[in-house]
């Protein structure tokens, strides 16, 4: 297909780029995923919770912020959050610009999914749990939300992964992760087909590792189901 | 022990508790029948407030509570007064993600505060009583369905109430796993529990009730003991009932 000449030049491009893509998945890439899917989740475990609550000011600002989050792009937000804010005088670095806008994105879309499996539990297991005398509250946590996990844990881990590649937004804001970096060497070295699959292994990577660490977190909350 | 006088309930337009009055003494079994729509679940949720009466005054143990239209109970308050009680239900109900001895501990040690030590002990040798001891560690999915229910009755008794509720609990079980929660009651009746039953067993209701309580229609027909009401009643519709259920 090429010259030999051409296939060691890729060869060293890639291999020569090969640690500062690597550095950047580890630098950038992987600490944003865990950042924001750590605190999307406590947000989204409150948000669920407000919803459900019944509490009607909670319920609506609740319901507000999901239909917010949920119905504009990801891009745009991170857009509004970093180019557009610093116009009303919040400027924010890239790098917390993206945890921020990340963080209420995947806790608008996750509280959907947690507040789903919550009302997946029947109200029979709700009304055992308040015939030995638990309140509404320990209710919640002891007997409906262990269940409503492992309902739940599927569609995070989902969503987990898929925020792991949706990181790779944040180049438009100049965060240089992964693929922000991929696209600076691409861009010096004329190689994009090559840089551009280099980049993409890491991801796959990435979110392979991330894959199996879901699967043995659902065997662990599979307690009492059969198999 | 347990006092109902002209309790009400309405779900929407359907008036379904018409005026119920009725009392249960210390340390008896009540078995109440009644065919279908007739409110018997609907009285048995009311007496441990899963279902609020929009009126009427229910006494049980030393607790009485005495609603009318206005009246708004505390969570505290509905809690204090439905720990007296303990409850059995039709579809067993058991926490799926908890072993057999875990569901019995569960009450003990969130509600009660006892230490893990002392709920486990007490759960072991309840699932003792009803025959389970062996089966402590599975979970609710590997144990046949009159097992669960076995495990059900041990978890409504792990928090010491005054009174058990059953609301049809062997309805949901195959013919031959019947006899095995039957025999468990029965024990307990013997031993001076007092107990409410909801039942279509009438085998049951005759051997182990020490009264029987005929709803028809949202009130208390006719009550009395299982000689009174199966064999010397008068009441045309309590002997309709009972023709009705005998075809079967
Ligand atoms: N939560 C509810 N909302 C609306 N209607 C209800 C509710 N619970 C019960 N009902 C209605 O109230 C009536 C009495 O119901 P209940 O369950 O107390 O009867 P039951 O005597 O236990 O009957 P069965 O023998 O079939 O169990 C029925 O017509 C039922 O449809
Ligand atoms: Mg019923």
């Amino acid at each position: 297909m090429f010259g030999e000449e051409r296939t060691e030049r890729i060869i060293g491009i890639l291999s020569e780029s090969f640690f500062p893509i690597l550095m950047a998945g580890l630098q950038y890439t992987i600490p944003l995923t865990l950042i924001t899917f750590t605190l999307g989740l406590i947000l989204a475990f409150f948000t669920a919770a407000a919803r459900i609550s019944g509490f009607m000011p909670l319920v609506l600002l609740t319901r507000f912020y999901v239909w917010i989050f949920r119905g504009t792009p990801l891009l745009v937000q991170l857009f509004i959050i970093f180019y557009g804010l610093p116009s009303v005088g919040v400027t924010l670095s890239p790098f917390a610009a993206a945890v921020i806008v990340f963080t209420l994105n995947k806790g608008a879309y996750s509280s959907e999914i947690i507040r789903a499996a919550i009302l997946s539990i029947s109200k029979g297991q709700w009304e055992a749990a308040y015939s030995i005398g638990m309140t509404k509250s320990q209710a919640l946590k002891r007997i409906v939300l262990p269940q409503a996990v492992r309902v739940s844990l599927p569609p995070l881990g989902n969503s987990f992964i898929s925020l792991v590649k949706d990181t790779s937004l944040a180049a438009t804001i100049t965060v240089t992760e992964l693929f922000q970096k991929g696209q600076q060497i691409a861009a010096v070295t004329y190689e994009p087909l090559w840089l551009y699959i280099e980049v993409a292994f890491f991801y796959l990577i990435f979110s392979t590792v991330l894959s199996y660490f879901q699967a043995r977190l659902e065997i662990r909350y599979g307690r009492g189901i059969a198999k | 022990m347990i006092t109902i006088d002209n309790l009400y309930k309405r779900f929407g337009a359907l008036e379904v508790l018409k005026g119920v009055s009725l009392s249960i003494e210390k340390g008896k079994t009540a078995v109440i029948i009644g065919p279908s729509g007739s409110g018997k679940t609907t009285l048995l949720r009311c007496l441990n407030l899963l279902e609020m009466p929009d009126k009427g005054t229910i006494s049980l143990g030393n607790k009485t509570l005495n609603v009318t239209a206005g009246t708004r109970l505390k969570q505290a308050e509905i809690v204090s007064f439905r720990k007296q009680t303990g409850m059995v239900f039709q579809s067993y109900n058991l926490f799926p993600h908890l072993t057999a001895v875990e569901n019995v501990m569960e009450g003990q040690v969130i509600v009660l505060k006892r230490s893990k030590d002392d709920a486990r002990k007490k759960a072991l040798s309840l699932l003792e009583k009803v025959g389970l001891r062996d089966r402590a560690d599975m979970y609710p999915f590997q144990l046949s369905g009159g097992q669960q229910q076995r495990v059900g009755i041990a978890r409504a008794m792990a928090i010491d109430p005054e009174v058990l509720l059953f609301d049809e609990p062997t309805s949901a079980l195959d013919p031959e796993l019947v006899g095995e929660v039957l025999k468990v009651m029965k024990d307990l009746a013997n031993e001076g529990r007092t107990m409410v039953v909801v039942t279509h067993e009438m085998k049951f209701a005759n051997e182990a009730a020490d009264q029987i309580i005929f709803m028809d229609g949202g009130v208390v027909v006719e009550q009395g003991t299982p000689n009174e009401v199966f064999n010397a009643t008068r009441n045309p519709r309590t002997l309709q009932f009972l023709n009705k259920v005998s075809e079967r």
